[in-house]
C-alpha cells in the first residue's frame, strides 16, 4: 500500500521511453534478471542479437560453446551449481534443433533455463526459408513454456514471463524464438518490468493444513518411518528446513541421484541412495518401512524398480510442489501439495522429536553388509586392475566433500553418484531423469561458471567423453578450470553390463575405441595425463587437482567391472542383489 | 458403494469429458493435444470455442479411459502455464449435444418420404432447401444422430458431418468468480480444484 501516497502526491509525468531494437531490448531485459553468463553460437537468423551483444561485452559474459547442445548443457551446470536461471543463445534451424537433448533434459530434470532462439523473417513463417524450422512446435513437449515474438514490443514481456516461468514453481527451460525482423525492429522501450504473476499459472499449490496434520500424525505414531528426498529440497532452497525436519524426526534418509547433497554424505542420518544402483539397505527397507515419506522426489521407475511391488505396506506421505506428480506413480495416502521449503518447517513444528536407534541399527546392519562384500573391495582393492570406486574415494579423500562433481550418464555415473562425497548441496552434476550421454563435459563448464570458487571436477566414461568433446575447445578459448577425469574401461560399460547379466554376454557393439585421450587434450593445449597403474593414482589425482587450470586426466580401470548392487529391472527393490 | 465397487469403477475404461479453460493463445492446443498422443491415447471428440468469458477458450475433449488415467491427463493438462482449469466428467454429470448436418437429394426426398413425419420424428430441421439438395440438422446424442443417418441412407445421403461433442457441467457454477481468484495475486480458499481423493468428499485447494 506504500505506493498510494506516491501516487497521489508524486505529479504525473510522462513515461521515459527511448528507441531501442528489440535485440537491445532482450538484452538489457536479461541484464535486469541478473544475468551474467550466456552460453550461445552465433548464427544468420540471431545476427542482430549477436551485434547488439557487441557492444554489451562488460556486461554480458558470453561463452561462445562448440555446438548448441553444448550450450544447453552448460547452461544447465550452471543452473545446478548457482541456483540461477542458465541462459543459453542459439540461432534457427538446425542452430535450434541442437537444442532438444538439453531441454528435454533439463525437462525432465526440472532445470532452469530461458533459450532465445532466433528465427527466420515473420513474412517468411512457413515458406521453408534458409534455415527455418518449426522450432515451437519442436520444442513443445520438451519444454515447459515455449513463445514466439514476431514483434519487439512483445519482447520485453515475453522475456520477464519467460524468466518467472522458467525458476518458479518446479523449475524448467523455456524457450523463445524471436524472429529476425523483431530483432532488427526499433520500438518506444519504457524500460524492463519483471514478472510476478500470471493468471493461468499457480507455480505453487495452497497448502492445505489437513494434510500437514494428517502427516505429521502418521510420522508420530510410525515405527519405521523412511525419508526419500529428491532434488525437489534443493530447489526449494530448503535444505535448513530439511536438515531440521530430520534430525528432529529422527528418521533416516535416503536420496535419489538428484537429491544428492541437500544433506551431508556423513550426516548420520543420511542413509544413502536410492534406486537400481543405489544402497543396499535404502532399497531393502523401502519394502520394510511402515511410513514413507517422499519429499521433492517423483518416483521415477529407477528408483522403484517394479512398481507392485513397491512399499506396499506403508503409507505413504509424499510431499511434492508438482500436483501432477501426486498418485502419478505411486499412490499416496497424504498428499502434502506445497512448496517444501513452506510445508517442511509447518511439518517440523507438527512433529514430536524422536530417535528411532533399533530401525537405525537395521539400516546399519545393511551397510555393514555392503561395506564388506562389496564396498571395502571397490574402494580399497590390494591387487588386480584400478576400480572406478578407488579413483572417486581418492577424489574423495583430496576434495575432503567440497568440489563440485559433474558426472555424466554410465557405470562411472553410478558409481560417481554412490561414493561420491558431498559436504554441501549443490555440488553433484548429472543427468538423472534423461541419461544424456554427453552431457558432463559441457555441463562442468557451466558448473565451473554457476560456482566459481570450487574445484569442478568431470567424471566422465570414454564413450560419453565423445560425445561433446569438442567442448574441449571452449575450455581453451575461455581458459575454463575444469578438472576433466575420464575413467576408461574401453567399453560402453553399463550396456557391456546388462549384455553380459541379460543377454548371455553377447556383447553387440559395446566395444569403443578411443583415441588418445591425453594427445587429443594437449591438441587444445590442455595438459593431460594418463593413470594405469595403482601407485600412480593418488599423485596424479593431486597433480590434476594442484594444477592452475583445466587438466584431463585419463584413468584405465578394469574393462568388466560391474556396478552393483543393482536391482535388474523387473524386479522389486529388495530383490536388490549384491553381485 | 464399497471399496471394492468403488476400485473397480475406477478400474474401468468409460466416456469423460475434459472440460479445459485457457487462454486464448496459439500453440496452446498442440500443448494440449500432446499429452494425449504421448500417451498413445486417442481423442474421440474435440471442441475449441470461445467460452463465456471474453479472451479465455474452453475445450470439451472425449476420451474413454479408466478414471486414474483420466486424472493424471488432467493434472498434465492444468500444469501447463496458459490453462485455468480442467474439470473431467462422466456422462452423468453433464448435458451434452452434437450438431450433424445431412445432405440429401431434393427429389428423391419429395418424392419418396413424408418429410414432416421425418423431420418431425428426428427433431430434424431443414437447413436449407434448393432445387438439387435439401441439407437437414438435428442435434443430440449419438445415437439419435446415428439414426438419421440409417433413415436418410436409402434416399441418397450425399453427405454427412457431425460435431464435436459440446458439453455443460450440471454443477458448475461458471467460470466467472473462479477467474477472478486467479487474477488475483494470492487467490483465496475459493479456488477450488477437482476433488482429490475418490474416498474422500474433500475437495483440493490450490
Amino acid at each position: 500500500m506504500e505506493t498510494i501516497q506516491e501516487v497521489t502526491t508524486t505529479p504525473a509525468e510522462p513515461k521515459k521511453t527511448i528507441q531501442v531494437t528489440g535485440s537491445v531490448a532482450l538484452l538489457e531485459g536479461l541484464i535486469a534478471e541478473g544475468t551474467e553468463t550466456i552460453f550461445g553460437y552465433p548464427g544468420g537468423a540471431i545476427m542482430p542479437i549477436y551485434d547488439a551483444i557487441y557492444d554489451y561485452k562488460e556486461k554480458l559474459n558470453h561463452i561462445l560453446v562448440r555446438h548448441e547442445q553444448g550450450a544447453t548443457h552448460a547452461a544447465q551446470g550452471f543452473a545446478r551449481t548457482s541456483g540461477k536461471v542458465g541462459v543459453v543463445f542459439a540461432t534457427s534451424g538446425p542452430g535450434a534443433t541442437n537444442l532438444v537433448t538439453g531441454l528435454a533434459d533439463a525437462q525432465i530434470d526440472s532445470t532452469p533455463l530461458v533459450c532465445i532462439t532466433g528465427q527466420v523473417f515473420a513474412h517468411l513463417l512457413g515458406t521453408d526459408a534458409f534455415q527455418e524450422t518449426d522450432v515451437i512446435n519442436i520444442t513443445t513437449p520438451v519444454t515447459k513454456w515455449n513463445y514466439q515474438v514476431t514483434d519487439a514490443t512483445e519482447i520485453p514481456a515475453a522475456l520477464a514471463k519467460a524468466f518467472y516461468i522458467a525458476r518458479s514453481g518446479r523449475p524448467g527451460p523455456v524457450l523463445i524464438d524471436i524472429t529476425k525482423n523483431a530483432q532488427m525492429q526499433l520500438f518506444d522501450y519504457e524500460g524492463y518490468v519483471p514478472c510476478n504473476h500470471i493468471r493461468s499459472y499457480r507455480p505453487k499449490p495452497i497448502i492445505r493444513n489437513e494434510y500437514i496434520e494428517q502427516a505429521a500424525a502418521l510420522i508420530n505414531s510410525a515405527k519405521k518411518p523412511f525419508i526419500l528426498f529428491g532434488q525437489g529440497v534443493s530447489l526449494g532452497n530448503a535444505e535448513a528446513e530439511f536438515k531440521d525436519f530430520v534430525e528432529k524426526s529422527g528418521i533416516p534418509a535416503a536420496w535419489t541421484i538428484l537429491g544428492a547433497g541437500a544433506i551431508p554424505t556423513d550426516h548420520p542420518l543420511n542413509v544413502g541412495m536410492l534406486g537400481m544402483h543405489g544402497n543396499y539397505g535404502p532399497n531393502v527397507q523401502t519394502n520394510a518401512c511402515d511410513v514413507l515419506i517422499a519429499i521433492g522426489m517423483r518416483f521415477d521407475d529407477r528408483v522403484t524398480g517394479r512398481l507392485d511391488k513397491y512399499a506396499k505396506q506403508a503409507k505413504v506421505v509424499h510431499l511434492d510442489i508438482d500436483p501432477a506428480e501426486i498418485d502419478k506413480n505411486v499412490k499416496a495416502d497424504v498428499p502434502v501439495w506445497g512448496d517444501c521449503k513452506e510445508t517442511l518447517p509447518l511439518l517440523t513444528k507438527l512433529i514430536t522429536e524422536k530417535t528411532h536407534p533399533e530401525w537405525l541399527a537395521e539400516f546399519k546392519a545393511f551397510e555393514k553388509i555392503e561395506k564388506e562384500d562389496l564396498i571395502e573391495p571397490e574402494l580399497n582393492p590390494q591387487s588386480g586392475e584400478l576400480t572406478m570406486g578407488e579413483v572417486i574415494n581418492q577424489l574423495n579423500l583430496l576434495t575432503k566433500g567440497e568440489a563440485v562433481i559433474v558426472s555424466d550418464v554410465g557405470q562411472h555415473q553410478m558409481v560417481a553418484c554412490r561414493y561420491g562425497k558431498l559436504n554441501a548441496t549443490r555440488l553433484t552434476v548429472t543427468s538423472g531423469g534423461l541419461g544424456t550421454m554427453g552431457f558432463g563435459l559441457p555441463a562442468a563448464i557451466g558448473a565451473k561458471f554457476g560456482a566459481p570458487n570450487r574445484t569442478v571436477v568431470a567424471v566422465i566414461g570414454d564413450g560419453g567423453f565423445q560425445m561433446t568433446l569438442q567442448e574441449l575447445g571452449t575450455i581453451m578459448q575461455f581458459g575454463v578450470d575444469v578438472k576433466i577425469l575420464i575413467l576408461n574401461n574401453q567399453f560402453l560399460g553399463m550396456v557391456r553390463q546388462w549384455q553380459q547379466l541379460f543377454n548371455e554376454k553377447r556383447y553387440s557393439f559395446v566395444d569403443i575405441t578411443s583415441p588418445d585421450f591425453v594427445k587429443l587434450a594437449e591438441s587444445y593445449y590442455i595438459p593431460g595425463k594418463k593413470v594405469t597403474e595403482r601407485d600412480d593414482l593418488v599423485g596424479s589425482l593431486e597433480q590434476m587437482l594442484q594444477h592452475p587450470g583445466s587438466f584431463l586426466l585419463e584413468v584405465m580401470v578394469s574393462k568388466e567391472h560391474n556396478v552393483f548392487p543393482m536391482v535388474p529391472q523387473g524386479c522389486s527393490v529388495s530383490e536388490i542383489r549384491l553381485k | 458403494m464399497s471399496s471394492s465397487q468403488d476400485i473397480e469403477l475406477a478400474n474401468a475404461k468409460q466416456e469423460f469429458t475434459i472440460t479445459v479453460y485457457t487462454e486464448n493463445q496459439i500453440g496452446i492446443l498442440n500443448r494440449i493435444a500432446i499429452i494425449f498422443s504421448r500417451r498413445k491415447i486417442n481423442i474421440e471428440s474435440l471442441n475449441v470455442s470461445p467460452s463465456e468469458i471474453e479472451h479465455i477458450h474452453r475445450f470439451n475433449i472425449l476420451i474413454t479411459e479408466t478414471e486414474e488415467v483420466v486424472r493424471k491427463l488432467s493434472r498434465q493438462i492444468e500444469k501447463q502455464v496458459e490453462v485455468l482449469k480442467v474439470y473431467f466428467n462422466t456422462n452423468e454429470d453433464i448435458i451434452w449435444q452434437e450438431l450433424a448436418l445431412y445432405k440429401v437429394p431434393t427429389d428423391t426426398i419429395v418424392e419418396k418420404v413424408v418429410v414432416e413425419r421425418l423431420l418431425r420424428e428426428n427433431g430434424a430441421r431443414a437447413v436449407v432447401i434448393r432445387k438439387d439438395y435439401t441439407v437437414f440438422e438435428t442435434t443430440g446424442h449419438r445415437t439419435e444422430t446415428d439414426k438419421l443417418i440409417e433413415v436418410l441412407q436409402p434416399y441418397g445421403l450425399i453427405e454427412f458431418v457431425r460435431s464435436a461433442r459440446v458439453a455443460i457441467i450440471k454443477d458448475s457454477e461458471g467460470f466467472n468468480s473462479k477467474l477472478r481468484e486467479f487474477e488475483r495475486l494470492d487467490p483465496g480458499q475459493d479456488v477450488i480444484e477437482n476433488e482429490f481423493l475418490d474416498k474422500e468428499k474433500n475437495v483440493f485447494t490450490m
